[in-house]
């Protein structure tokens, strides 16, 4: 469905990165739709170029599959920013940019002489992103933050974790505090991008990342703002004000899967008996008359009945035993599949290994090859968050080695080999 | 207040509860002209938050739903039924005046009722569609059925969200709904971007599971490059784990009923500080001045950081812990955040929107300060068609009478 070599979307945009951890996923999302971004890193490499794991556990600047996967289709350039002289490079890659992304502490760019009101004057049409911890003003502005205490204190932690309440909140894995925050920042350059295309117009956007988690939690937030009330975390399920009954159950070959909310309907619970007779375990099941009560209601069970107890409640109860008692009796993919072909909406839970061999990603094409020529082997990589037809995402190369674009960025600046080796020289880069 | 960036783009919008009304309401908020279509004929039940809980008064109904308020605020709303042949005549007058069409139905029903891209690109070749669901329109589980937390268990991330020795706890809500419509939004305006640069229209196909695949990545490489699975016997414990490696870095007891506090210590300064706050001579251990000596000690230092934690108020010493400089967070509840936070207030989180049947009603804000072209939050989700004669009359031309006409028999 991809026209064949059609670029993407941002294919004329050129941003400058001065991203570490919090921000690279910013840079990625843009440069996999086409954006030229430039990473300027320290001449010793951005600090997460240190971060596990490593291509066969050897840490190397050039081998941390963090950096490689936050990284793809950048361009590396070092740049001593502590240095007059770099300071200036930085200005002129700036200056031929539409996009300035930074995660720096809130008043590093100023303290450089690089921030929007030090670098507008000259490029009114400059976009400028500053995603920080609490933003770049207020009461806890420059306050420390990492992944975990932004998760934290922003409402997703309240609202994860188990029924035993003796166990604390749950973080969720995989920065997705700072990947919330970088969501937002590039939703913003894009609403930035259109008006300036629109008006000529730059401008800067002050992103904060304790905010974008807190409006990233759904019921936790508005059932506060709308009604008052508290949502209280369950194991593996939506919080709430009012407990709900278990959903995780862990299926016969060892793995979990979530059952989510049980057929009201007669003929799915007729669906439901059928499947039981279909796996001979109709028997095992000792419910099974309150199925066959449920296959031949002239109603849907509704949801007020439910809570009030009687047939109704029984039943539905019974049928609720009955998926999680398949659940534990067969696979756990054959339960994903089986449930969904009978119109139910259950779940597998897969780590993320599992996911990339899944046989409908497989054929979707969502694991993409990614060649890295300086070890003479290629990858797969998690591929396209979204397919856009005309202009489609891609990985065109992998992650920068260290300083990769240094000479060629330099030279496209007009700077001459004599004022680079004169650079290099001083450690500017 | 500057202007409204989007003040000129229009988008014809079909899609609901959060994953899809989440994506337009950006726009929205940044002058985007969203128009929500419904179907009068369930009275927009399709969207199962249109008349749910929770409510802000005694009063229920349709238009009284308090997150379907929060998901569609600044959006028009107009009704529409696309199984009459006078609402199928009706939709591509729509279509030809918007910039975008979105819509997050299970996949395939937009093309079974004959308004798939290739039948709009008929109408407008430039068109933007934008097709959110679960699993995409193509592949083997294109039919499947999702929600949040089947999107979330699938792609990887329920797994990775637990503490060591228990079940996966996963995210105690449809957290890729908001990613859902995270990335819904970003598509849709890149597309807008590459429309204005060349004049051309796309299809955006989005799956839930495969955007929310992508945000595991690290994890996914770990397999595919050095074959190492992320299940392991020691399993996953996502308050200690990060990338890179701390410690104590870990959700610990704090004084009160189901109180925490999060404490981060990204470097052996970070723990020195922490060590001279704790004042014990345990915390005083030379062993534990390197990251090495305290990953080695880590089941008896994390137990003694939160043994010293639990005497304290949490947010009383995330004050502390942050004044000197070490990452700290009270595991806030709803209203500590909302109601008692001065960061989020003092940003304006939490705006206050006049709906037409709720009243005034707090909803979520927008996590970025534009400083030219900020965005605006004021009005409140439309009621169902509330917006009929404005979007009908006013931008189609239609008379009054045809608008009653059409509304009498059901089209509307």
């Amino acid at each position: 469905m991809n026209a064949p070599d059609a670029a993407g979307p941002l294919t004329d945009l050129r941003v400058v990165e001065l991203c570490d951890e919090a921000g690279a996923w910013a840079g990625k999302l843009l440069a996999d739709l086409g954006a030229e971004v430039v990473k300027v890193e320290p001449p010793g490499g951005n600090r997460t170029r240190g971060y596990a794991p490593f291509y066969r556990d050897e840490p190397h600047p050039d081998r941390s599959l963090y950096f490689w996967h936050y990284n793809t289709n950048k361009r590396s350039v070092t740049l001593g920013l502590d240095t007059s002289d770099g300071r200036g490079v930085f200005r002129r890659l700036v200056a031929r940019a539409d996009v300035l992304l930074e995660d720096q502490p809130p008043g590093r760019m100023a303290a450089l002489g690089l921030d929007y009101a030090d670098l507008a004057p000259a490029q009114p049409g400059l976009i400028m992103a500053s995603l920080t911890p609490f933003g770049r003003s207020g009461p806890r502005a420059g306050a420390p933050a990492t992944d975990l205490t932004i998760l934290a204190g922003a409402g997703p932690a309240w609202s994860c974790g188990y029924d035993d309440h003796a166990l604390p909140p749950v973080r969720g894995g995989g920065n997705q505090g700072y990947q919330t925050g970088c969501h937002w920042a590039v939703a913003t350059v894009l609403v930035a991008l259109l008006h300036r295309d629109f008006t000529g117009e730059g401008q800067h956007l002050d992103v904060n990342m304790h905010a974008a988690s807190n409006v990233t939690t759904e019921a936790g937030t508005y059932q506060w703002l709308v009604a008052r009330e508290t949502v209280q975390r369950q194991t593996g399920r939506h919080a709430s004000a009012r407990p709900s009954a278990g959903v995780q159950v862990r299926a016969r070959d060892g793995r979990w899967v979530t059952t989510g909310v049980a057929p009201r309907r007669p003929r799915e619970i007729a669906t439901m008996l059928a499947w039981l007779d279909e796996l001979g375990l109709r028997d095992a099941f000792e419910q099974w008359p309150l199925l066959e009560l449920g296959a031949a209601l002239d109603h849907d069970i509704s949801v007020a009945a439910m809570m009030e107890g009687g047939t109704d409640a029984a039943i539905y109860g019974a049928v609720r035993d009955a998926l999680n008692f398949i659940a534990g009796a067969i696979d756990s993919y054959d339960f994903f599949v089986g449930t969904q072909r009978r119109n139910l909406q259950c779940g597998i839970i897969y780590s993320p290994d599992e996911v990339i061999d899944d046989p409908h990603f497989r054929e979707r094409g969502f694991a993409v090859e990614v060649t890295h020529p300086e070890l003479g082997a290629s990858f797969v990589y998690p591929g396209a968050p979204y397919r856009l037809s005309a202009s489609p995402w891609s990985i065109r190369r992998r992650a920068p080695l260290l300083g990769e674009d240094t000479r060629a960025v330099l030279t496209e600046l007009g700077i001459t080999p004599a004022e680079h080796a004169a650079l290099r020289a001083t450690g500017v880069v | 207040m500057g202007g409204r960036a989007l003040a000129s783009i229009r988008v014809c919008d079909f899609s609901g509860v959060l994953a899809g009304a989440g994506a337009s309401r950006i726009l929205a908020a940044f002058g985007a002209q969203v128009i929500r279509v419904e179907n009068p004929a369930n009275k927009g039940a399709w969207d199962v938050l249109r008349g749910a809980p929770p409510y802000v008064d005694e009063r229920r109904g349709h238009n009284l739903g308090g997150s379907f308020n929060n998901h569609n605020v600044e959006k028009l709303g107009v009704t529409l039924n696309l199984q009459t042949a006078r609402g199928r005549e009706l939709f591509p007058r729509l279509v030809a005046i918007s910039d975008v069409v979105a819509e997050n139905f299970a996949a395939g029903v937009m093309e079974r009722l004959g308004f798939g891209y290739a039948q709009l690109r008929a109408i407008k070749p430039d068109i933007i569609y934008l097709s959110n669901c679960g699993f995409g329109a193509t592949g083997p589980y294109q039919p499947f059925k999702t929600w949040g937390p089947v999107v979330q268990a699938v792609s990887g991330l329920t797994h990775t969200s637990a503490l060591a020795g228990q079940p996966p706890a996963g995210w105690g809500y449809s957290f890729m709904d908001h990613g859902g419509a995270y990335f819904g939004a970003i598509a849709m305006l890149a597309a807008l971007h590459h429309h204005h640069r060349t004049g051309e229209g796309q299809w955006l196909d989005l799956a839930a599971t495969e955007a929310a695949a992508t945000l595991t990545g690290t994890a996914i490489l770990d397999y595919t490059v050095n074959g190492r699975r992320t299940r392991t016997a020691s399993g996953i414990d996502s308050n200690r784990d990060n990338t890179p490696s701390m410690a104590p870095h870990g959700i610990y007891p704090a004084a009160g009923d189901d109180c925490w506090i999060a404490i981060a210590c990204r470097d052996d300064t970070d723990w020195a500080t922490l060590a001279t706050e704790i004042r014990a001579p345990w915390a005083a251990d030379a062993a534990l001045a390197t990251l090495t000596g305290r990953l080695a000690r880590r089941d008896a230092l994390e137990a003694a950081v939160g043994a010293w934690t639990a005497a304290f108020d949490a947010r009383a010493l995330q004050s502390r812990l942050e004044a000197c400089g070490v990452p700290a967070a009270a595991v806030q509840r709803p209203g500590e955040r909302i109601d008692e936070d001065a960061t989020t207030a003092a940003w304006g989180l939490w705006p206050t929107v006049r709906h037409t049947e709720m009243g005034a009603v707090r909803v979520d804000g927008i996590p970025v300060h534009a400083s030219r072209t900020d965005w605006r939050i004021e009005r409140g989700a439309p009621c169902l068609g509330e917006h009929n004669r404005e979007v009908y009359g006013g931008l189609l031309g239609m008379s009054d009478t045809e608008i009653e006409e059409l509304t009498a028999e059901g089209v509307l």
